[in-house]
């Protein structure tokens, strides 16, 4: 169980006002890390500096049996995507592009990487498939793959079941805890606590301004603020 | 059928005809390849910014030859050059610039992507008619507007030398395109995760920026500026009713717009109609079709 990310004493923030400050947590290769907050908390910040698209304002992220650039992006989707014309192996073979020098075309083991990537996934029978025309589920499945064929060793989901029904939302969950079992880390952003409380194997808590919990997720639901939040979503739902 | 083939050939035995035809193929080319990323990159309407301010630039260029010229005794070589090369010394780099400027800020600026597309447009118009009212080049003020905005003799007026350029210029976006499109798929599809995975999703936005605007300042010559949006989007649009992948959708809107402007050309000479509004709406009959063809199959 080697540590992969060492997040230090960060403040995170964006055109020199900071959102969140001291955050500290750490990942190892195996953990299924579930972030929550509730919005403006700094969740899609602390995105961007993992993926080292924006600087931490403080402290450092530290890449330790992994370099940075080696995790698989599931971002939330955008609305280009929604009436977009490609098919599911042209957004999937995407994936293999930030590899490696530069070269105009795929590779044959790019393309293999594709297809044993979507097999897996099983959505290889999509393959030929317009995007704009599967269903939400089916949609994330194919980003999933584009994913992992970026990177086969961490994955970082940005609320991934955000508008899929909820029969669609299980087998995603599902899906994500398979290829967690397979010895895939997993990285979460999500609002959803009870997902986190089911799957997760860690707990990150962001409130406004500062870390609430970073720990063990048996340590999370017995703690007070565990129990105060999974309390308060369960009242919600049952309004 | 026999007179029409003798009218064609009567035509295409001038060398300006077969430029006009040459010119006239290789921008539809270049301009609906674009067109894919800008109209998905939710650009539609960059190509009537640009060309709006190359309108612009077009003004200041024809007021500074003239000006120069009036104030050197015709002497002035800067007057000269600027009027040879139809103003491209000045219209070049100011569209480059503006289209640089747009596509870059797209996403994080105070003022969005349509609202600065469309300041930039407007005042770009409003200026470079103003300069032309002010500092006339000729008597005919409305008619040098007119035909700047709708293109309609200047591509019949084209050198051997500016066919040569449009081919050269040809050759160089449709080789970037290839050896870039991969990532350039990428870039359209998903700009963060493209970033994420380690592609410089800034520089290529960069490279379509600068082929934009080159193909903008081109296709002035074809369809006017007025027009250049047409050519950029009804291609990209047509091709998306019927096919599913990133591919075939580039190599429908090519086809497309290569035999509009084809069929759009030959039929402005036969009935003597302007150039660039018959290449228009050799695009709009296609896009009716297509859209009705998409509505058909999907009912069954």
């Amino acid at each position: 169980m080697g540590k992969q990310i060492e997040c230090k004493n960060c403040t995170l923030g964006y055109e020199g006002v900071a959102v969140t400050e001291d955050i500290n947590f750490t990942v190892s290769s195996g953990d299924y890390l579930c972030i929550l907050g509730e919005n403006g908390s700094g969740k899609s910040t602390l995105i961007k500096a993992l993926l080292g698209l924006r600087p931490v304002m403080n402290g450092n992220i530290e890449w330790v049996e992994s370099k940075q650039g080696e995790i698989g992006y599931l971002p939330q989707q955008t609305v280009v995507q929604r009436d977009f014309p490609a098919s599911v192996r042209e957004i999937v073979l995407s994936g293999c592009l930030g590899k490696g020098s530069f070269r105009p075309f795929y590779s044959k083991e790019d393309k293999e990487l594709a297809d044993k990537t979507m097999t897996e996934l099983g959505i290889k029978d999509l393959e030929k498939r317009c995007y704009r025309e599967l269903s939400g589920g089916q949609q994330q499945r194919v980003l999933l793959a584009r994913a992992l064929c970026a990177a086969g060793k961490i994955l970082l989901l940005d609320e991934p079941v955000t508008g899929l029904d909820p029969k669609a939302q299980n087998d995603l969950y599902e899906l994500i805890a398979k290829l967690n079992k397979q010895g895939i880390t997993i990285i979460m952003v999500s609002h959803d606590i009870h997902a986190a409380v089911r799957y997760a194997s860690h707990v990150l808590h962001i409130g406004s301004k500062k870390q609430l919990f970073f720990g063990t997720k048996d340590k999370y639901v017995n703690s007070k603020l565990g129990q105060s939040f999974i309390l308060s979503e369960e009242a919600e739902d049952n309004e | 059928m026999s007179e029409i083939m003798d009218k064609l050939q009567y035509y295409f035995a001038y060398p300006f005809v077969r430029y006009a035809l040459i010119v006239g193929l290789l921008i539809a080319l270049c301009s609906s390849l674009l067109g894919v990323t800008l109209v998905l990159k939710r650009f539609s309407f960059i190509g009537d910014g640009l060309s709006h301010v190359a309108f612009g630039a077009m003004a200041v260029s024809t007021v500074l030859s003239v000006t120069l010229k009036k104030m050197s005794g015709g002497e002035s070589a800067f007057g000269k050059f600027l009027e040879d090369t139809n103003g491209m010394a000045i219209i070049l780099p100011i569209t480059l610039l503006s289209a640089v400027l747009l596509l870059r800020t797209g996403q994080n600026t105070k003022i969005k992507g349509d609202a600065a597309v469309a300041m930039i447009s407007v005042g770009a118009l409003a200026l470079g008619y103003m300069l032309i009212n002010l500092f006339p080049a000729s008597s005919n003020v409305a008619g040098d507007v007119c035909s700047t905005l709708f293109g309609s003799t200047s591509i019949l007026t084209l050198t051997k030398g500016e066919v040569w350029l449009c081919a050269i210029l040809a050759v160089v976006v449709l080789a970037v395109f290839i050896i870039f499109y991969n990532r350039i798929f990428s870039v359209t599809f998903d700009e963060n995760f493209a970033k994420a995975s380690g592609v410089k999703a800034d520089g290529y936005n960069l490279i379509i920026a600068v082929i934009t605007a080159l193909i903008i300042v081109l296709a002035m010559t074809l369809v006017g500026s007025l027009l250049i949006s047409a050519l950029i989007i009804f291609p990209a649009l047509s091709a998306m009713r019927l096919f599913k992948s990133f591919k075939s959708v580039i190599i429908c809107s090519a086809v497309i717009s290569v035999l509009c402007a084809g069929v759009g050309i030959i039929v402005s000479i036969l009935c003597s109609t302007p150039v660039g509004s018959t290449i228009v709406s050799a695009d709009i009959i296609v896009f009716g079709i297509f859209s009705l063809t998409a509505a058909l199959t999907r009912r069954n």
